[in-house]
């Protein structure tokens, strides 16, 4: 089986799993919602402060819902010995990888469509520079999949995962989150040529993070 | 001790016993020099008073916590490359990052108390002070991951790795922070003017800091070192103990 294959075979393993479960569609999106909500309750609507602070929130949310998604992926291949079945396929490490990551951006890239109509509905946002918004989008999403795959999976197995992963992941993330939202900030203010600095440096965190999780996914894999 | 620790090709320590007790007296000596000097051979600063001689504290805490983090990331690329492969450089990459940790927040606290009588703010959102943190946090989680219970292979393995990772990130980091302050936000409390040219004494009772505090990182990681080491040694004895007692128990 050649790595496309197997990376296909992984991918479509989680997605399935997902497809069937929903617990995307039930559980992280309407815990994505609710975090929209609570911000607007927070930062009093009536102050127009919500419209001009939309990016950071929109980006907190995604951060908040993909550790939730993140901790999904890796908490799938607990039960019934997936874990050993998985590596006892002698797939290639930075395959499951590739393939898991995959996995964590499609359903994060859904995330983020829901949420940020959600965001522009809620908070009155109006949407200027589309092409730069879905290329900041897309390469935040490769960075947060690339990086929480890699964190997630040395948090798998251990124990109290569910306080570590947030732990190891947001200062990990910090820069993607900062990256993102001014971007954002920048496309939706209608100054996109500010804006491509920062893509530029999603993407190379998104390089970076892919290259390292291919490397290092395998014998930490092996390990957990 | 037992002859499985014998066996081992490892060290109980980092540094032989009489050079530890030279540094140790050296540490104490440059200790007692930076006291002197810190408050009072050198002069009141003209601007910021005798809140300037923080500095004489937070510089050096800053610079000795990059070499602790510099040391970690060094020993576990040793350790994850097969032909330096070692025990020796897990304990080391451990010890430093705790030490490193304690050394970042030391400069992160001093410089809060320093920014209170000279800026007038306990905090303020400066590159330098940002990154700071979030490097604190990326620390704070290494040694999380350190402190998980796990073969020591294992646990050596997965620290080494993660140490990398955490390296990885504190150039985007420092560079993303660094772009956000000034592309958004002029500098406002960093005015030139209150970081003039230091000379003289002050220059070298800043000196005279730094060698302090790297002589007390050496002998800190001297010790944790042999701490680590140690607890190693107690873990396995507890293991032998409860085997010994379990077949006891069967017989």
């Amino acid at each position: 089986m050649n790595a496309f294959s197997e990376i296909k075979l992984i991918a479509g393993k989680d997605l399935r799993i997902e497809m069937r479960s929903r617990i995307l569609l039930s559980q992280v999106l309407p815990f994505g919602a609710i975090v929209v909500l609570l911000f607007a309750f927070a930062l009093d609507p009536d102050r127009g402060i919500l419209a001009r602070v939309a990016p950071g929130l929109f980006w907190i949310t995604v951060l908040l819902a993909a550790l939730l998604a993140i901790g999904r992926a890796f908490s799938i291949e607990q039960q019934h010995g997936a874990r050993d079945g998985l590596r006892l396929a002698g797939l290639d490490g930075s395959s499951v990888f590739i393939g898991k990551a995959i996995a964590i951006a499609v359903q994060l890239a859904i995330l983020e469509a829901v949420l940020g109509l959600t965001v522009v509905v809620l908070y009155g946002v109006e949407v200027h520079g589309v092409v730069v918004l879905l290329a900041t989008a897309s390469a935040a999403t490769i960075g947060l999949a690339a990086a929480g795959t890699l964190y997630g999976v040395l948090a798998a197995g251990l124990r109290a995962r569910e306080t570590l992963l947030p732990l190891l992941l947001l200062p990990v993330l910090a820069p993607v989150m900062l990256g993102a939202t001014r971007a954002f900030e920048d496309g939706l203010e209608g100054v996109p040529g500010n804006a491509w600095p920062w893509v530029a440096l999603l993407t190379v965190f998104a390089l970076l993070y892919t290259g390292v999780g291919m490397l290092a996914f395998g014998p930490l894999w092996e390990d957990t | 001790m037992s002859e499985k620790r014998q066996n081992r090709d490892d060290r109980s320590a980092l540094l032989p016993r009489a050079v530890g007790r030279v540094v140790d007296a050296l540490t104490l000596i440059s200790i007692g020099a930076l006291t002197f000097f810190g408050l009072w051979a050198s002069p009141a600063d003209v601007v910021q008073g005798d809140a300037q001689r923080i500095m004489y504290l937070h510089v050096p805490a800053a610079w000795a916590a990059y070499v602790a983090f510099g040391i970690t990331t060094l020993a576990s690329l040793l350790w994850l490359w097969p032909r330096t492969r070692s025990a020796v450089w897990d304990r080391v990459a451990g010890a430093s990052a705790e030490i490193g940790l304690i050394f970042t927040g030391l400069t992160l606290l001093l410089g809060s108390l320093w920014g209170r009588p000279v800026w007038g703010v306990w905090w303020a959102w400066d590159a330098r002070l940002v990154s700071t943190a979030v490097l604190f946090f990326l620390y704070l989680g290494y040694l999380a991951i350190r402190a998980v219970p796990a073969e020591p292979i294992v646990r050596a393995r997965r620290s080494a790795i993660t140490a990398v990772i955490v390296f990885i990130d504190v150039p985007i980091v420092h560079f993303s922070v660094d772009w956000w302050r000034t592309l958004h936000q002029k500098a406002t409390v960093f005015n030139p003017e209150l970081n003039p040219e230091i000379e003289g004494v002050m220059a070298l009772t800043l000196w005279i800091g730094v060698v302090a505090f790297t002589l007390l990182y050496v002998s800190l990681m001297n010790r944790r070192y042999q701490l680590a080491y140690l607890e190693e040694g107690l873990e396995e004895t507890a293991l032998d103990a409860a085997i010994l007692q379990r077949s006891g128990g069967v017989k």
